[in-house]
C-alpha cells in the first residue's frame, strides 16, 4: 500500500519567532524529497512538527489523508512515520543490539508482554540482526551504545529508523560528522531504499553532491518558509537559492555546510 | 530458565549471591534463637522490598517515595483482616488479595495522574501521598489500632509453640516459627524470580529504553506514560505482598514496623549500596544493610569494652557503641564514594569495549 502525506498551512511559532511558516507541501510515494535550507532554516523543526516531537501552532499534518496534527509522536509513530534524528538520540547504556530489538520490537507491536523473556523471542533477534547487518554494525552487537564512535551512531541511529520499516522515512544530516568511509553505508542503504516505490523518503541534508545524487525533489526552507520546490536542477540553478543557501559559496560544489 | 536469562554476570557476585541466598536457606539451622532469625526474615523482606523499588528507580527510572505506602498496605492487609477475622488461612488469602487489589488501585491512581509531569513533580506528589497515608493510618484506630498499631494471631501452624517436628533425626526441631521463616523465605525467592523475569521480558526492556531515553522512546511508538504506570502498579503489588510477609513474620503492625518514613530511607540507601538497576543489588544489599544494622552496636561494643580494658580511653570512645548510627553513616558514604554503581555494579563485568 503506498503512502500519502502532506502538510497544510503548517506553522510553529515560539513567542514572536516564526520558526516555521505556512508550509505547505504533498509528498509523494517514491519520492526522495531534500529539505535543504541555511543553519536555523527551520529543517528539523519542520521535521519535529511532521512526526509529532513539536505540535503546530497553526496548519495540518495529513497522513494518507487522516489530519494528525493533534496526535502525540508515539502514535505517528505507529502509523509509519519513521525519523532517524540529527543529534544522536540513542539508548546509551544499552547495548547496540538491545538499542536496535527496541525498535524491532515496537515494530511488532509487543509493548506489555512481561512473561516471556527476551531470549525466547528468536523471530525479534533474527531482525534485529538482519539490520544490524544493513548498517555494517554486527561486530558492535555486544556494546553499549554510549561506547561507539561518533559514525557507528549514526548507523546505530540510522539502524533504528530501518527497524521500525516505516512507510515513510526521515533522515536528518543522517552522515553529519561521519569519516568518508562511513558515509556510503548509509547512503547507500537510502539508495536502496529508493528502489521501493511505495515509501516516502525526506532527507535534510547539507551537503550538495549527496542531495545532488539522491533527490528526486529538493525544497528550500529559509527563516522558515518555503522558498522554492522542484526538481533538483531546477531549484539549484534558481537564483532565489543561490542567493538564499549556496549564496554564501556558489562556486564551492559539494561544501555547503 | 530459572534466572529468565538474566545471570547476575561475575564470578565474585555470583559466588557472593549464592552465599547470601544458602545461608538465607539453612539460617535456622545454622543460627538457632530468635535475633538471627528475626535478622534472617528482615533480610529477605527487604531484598523483596528494595527489589520491587529497583524496579521502578532502577529500571524504569522513576523516583517515588510512596514505596512504603504500598509496603503498609501489605501489612495493614494482612493485619486487618487476621485481627478481624481470626487465625485462619482464609482471612491470610483475603487480606493479601485486598492488600494487592488497594495497593494496585492507588498506585493507577497516582500513575495516571501524575506520571505525565516531570520525575521531580511525581516525587513530590508521592511524598504528599504517602505523608497523608501515614497520617490516616494512625488516625483511623478502630481500624489500624492507631499509633499501637495491631497485634493479632495466627493459623496455628505458624505459632512459636507448633511443633512439625520434635527431637527428629540429628536433634532437630522444627517449629511454627521455622514454618513462618520459610513462608517468607521461598515467597520472596518464587516473587524474586517474578520480578527478574519482568526486567528481562520486552516489557522491561522498554522501562529500561525509558530510563535511557524517553524522548526517544516515544520516537520509536512506545506510549511511555502507560509503561511508566504499569510499572509503578507492579512496584506497588510487589512491595505489598513484602509488607504482608512482613506482618506475617512480625504478628504484629504498626505505624513504625511498615509506614515510618525511616524505612524508605533505608529502602533508598539499600537500593544505592547494592546497585541500582539490577535487582541483585537488592539482595546483596539488604544482607549488608541489616547485617550492619543490627551487629555494627555489638561489634563496635565489643571493641568498646576491649579498648577500654587495655587502657586506651580515648580510642576506645570512638566505638562507643552509642555511636553506631555515625559509622553506619561513615560506611554509607566510603561505599557510594568507592562503589558509585553500587556493590552489583562494582562486581559486575559490564558490556563494553
Amino acid at each position: 500500500m503506498s503512502v500519502s502525506l502532506e502538510t497544510r498551512g503548517l506553522t510553529i511559532r515560539f513567542g514572536g519567532h516564526v520558526a516555521v511558516d505556512h508550509v505547505s507541501c504533498v509528498f509523494r510515494p517514491g519520492e526522495l524529497t531534500a529539505i535543504v535550507g541555511p543553519n536555523g532554516a527551520g529543517k528539523t523543526t519542520y521535521f519535529n512538527l511532521i512526526s509529532g516531537q513539536l505540535r503546530a501552532s497553526e496548519g495540518q499534518v495529513l497522513l494518507d489523508g487522516a489530519d494528525i496534527t493533534a496526535e502525540s509522536a508515539p502514535l505517528r509513530a505507529r502509523r509509519g512515520l519513521g525519523r532517524a534524528f540529527q543529534l544522536t538520540n540513542l539508548f546509551p547504556n544499552l547495548t547496540v543490539a538491545e538499542n536496535v530489538r527496541l525498535a524491532v520490537q515496537a515494530k511488532a507491536g509487543v509493548h506489555y508482554d512481561m512473561l516471556r523473556p527476551w531470549s525466547l523471542r528468536r523471530d525479534l533477534i533474527a531482525r534485529a540482526d538482519k539490520i544490524l547487518e544493513s548498517v555494517a554494525l554486527e561486530s558492535r552487537r555486544a556494546h553499549t551504545a554510549a561506547a561507539l564512535s561518533h559514525g557507528d551512531q549514526r548507523k546505530l541511529e540510522v539502524a533504528l529508523m530501518m527497524a521500525l520499516e516505516p512507510r515513510v522515512y526521515m533522515f536528518d544530516e543522517p552522515t553529519a560528522g561521519m569519516s568518508v568511509d562511513e558515509a556510503p553505508i548509509v547512503l547507500d542503504l537510502i539508495a536502496r531504499l529508493k528502489r521501493d516505490t511505495s515509501k516516502i523518503i525526506l532527507l535534510v541534508e547539507h551537503k550538495m553532491d549527496v542531495v545532488r545524487s539522491l533527490a528526486d525533489r529538493i525544497i528550500v526552507l529559509t527563516n522558515g518558509a518555503c522558498v522554492a520546490d522542484g526538481e533538483p536542477a531546477a531549484v539549484i540553478a534558481s537564483p532565489v537559492v543561490q542567493e538564499a543557501y549556496l549564496g554564501i559559496a556558489p562556486k564551492e560544489k559539494g561544501n555547503a555546510a | 530458565m530459572i534466572l529468565s536469562g538474566n545471570p547476575p554476570r561475575g564470578k565474585l557476585l555470583t559466588a557472593l549471591l549464592v552465599l547470601v541466598v544458602v545461608v538465607l536457606a539453612l539460617a535456622p539451622f545454622l543460627f538457632p534463637g530468635s535475633k538471627p532469625a528475626n535478622v534472617a526474615a528482615k533480610i529477605c523482606v527487604f531484598a523483596l522490598l528494595v527489589a520491587s523499588y529497583d524496579l521502578l528507580l532502577g529500571y524504569a527510572g522513576i523516583v517515588s517515595f510512596a514505596h512504603t505506602m504500598f509496603f503498609g498496605i501489605g501489612a495493614y492487609g494482612i493485619a486487618i483482616t487476621l485481627y478481624a477475622l481470626g487465625p485462619s488461612w482464609g482471612a491470610i488469602l483475603l487480606g493479601l488479595g485486598a492488600a494487592i487489589l488497594v495497593a494496585a488501585l492507588f498506585a493507577l491512581a497516582i500513575g495516571l495522574f501524575s506520571l505525565r509531569v516531570q520525575t521531580i513533580f511525581f516525587a513530590m506528589v508521592t511524598l504528599a501521598v504517602a505523608s497523608a497515608f501515614a497520617v490516616l493510618a494512625s488516625q483511623l484506630s478502630w481500624l489500624t489500632g492507631g499509633e499501637d498499631g495491631r497485634t493479632f494471631r495466627v493459623p496455628e501452624m505458624l505459632r512459636p509453640g507448633f511443633r512439625l517436628i520434635e527431637n527428629g533425626p540429628f536433634g532437630i526441631t522444627i517449629s511454627g516459627r521455622t514454618l513462618s521463616y520459610y513462608l517468607v523465605f521461598c515467597s520472596v525467592v518464587v516473587l524474586f524470580l517474578v520480578m527478574l523475569r519482568i526486567v528481562e521480558s520486552p516489557f522491561g526492556r522498554v522501562l529500561q529504553a525509558i530510563r535511557e531515553n524517553p524522548f526517544r522512546a516515544e520516537a520509536l511508538g512506545y506510549r511511555i506514560i502507560y509503561h511508566r504506570t504499569l510499572a509503578n502498579v507492579l512496584a506497588a503489588v510487589f512491595a505489598a505482598c513484602a509488607g504482608a510477609l512482613n506482618a506475617l513474620w512480625l504478628r504484629y503492625t504498626g505505624p513504625d514496623t511498615s509506614l515510618s518514613f525511616n524505612i524508605m530511607i533505608d529502602i533508598l540507601l539499600i537500593v544505592v549500596i547494592g546497585g541500582m538497576g539490577t535487582l541483585y543489588g537488592a539482595i546483596i544489599g539488604a544482607a549488608l544493610f541489616v547485617l550492619a544494622e543490627n551487629y555494627l552496636q555489638t561489634l563496635m561494643g565489643a571493641a568498646f569494652g576491649a579498648l577500654n580494658a587495655s587502657g586506651a580511653g580515648f580510642v576506645a570512645n570512638f566505638f562507643n557503641p552509642d555511636r553506631w548510627l555515625l559509622w553506619l553513616g561513615i560506611l554509607f558514604i566510603l561505599s557510594v564514594y568507592f562503589f558509585p554503581t553500587g556493590i552489583v555494579g562494582k562486581l559486575r563485568a559490564e558490556p563494553k569495549s
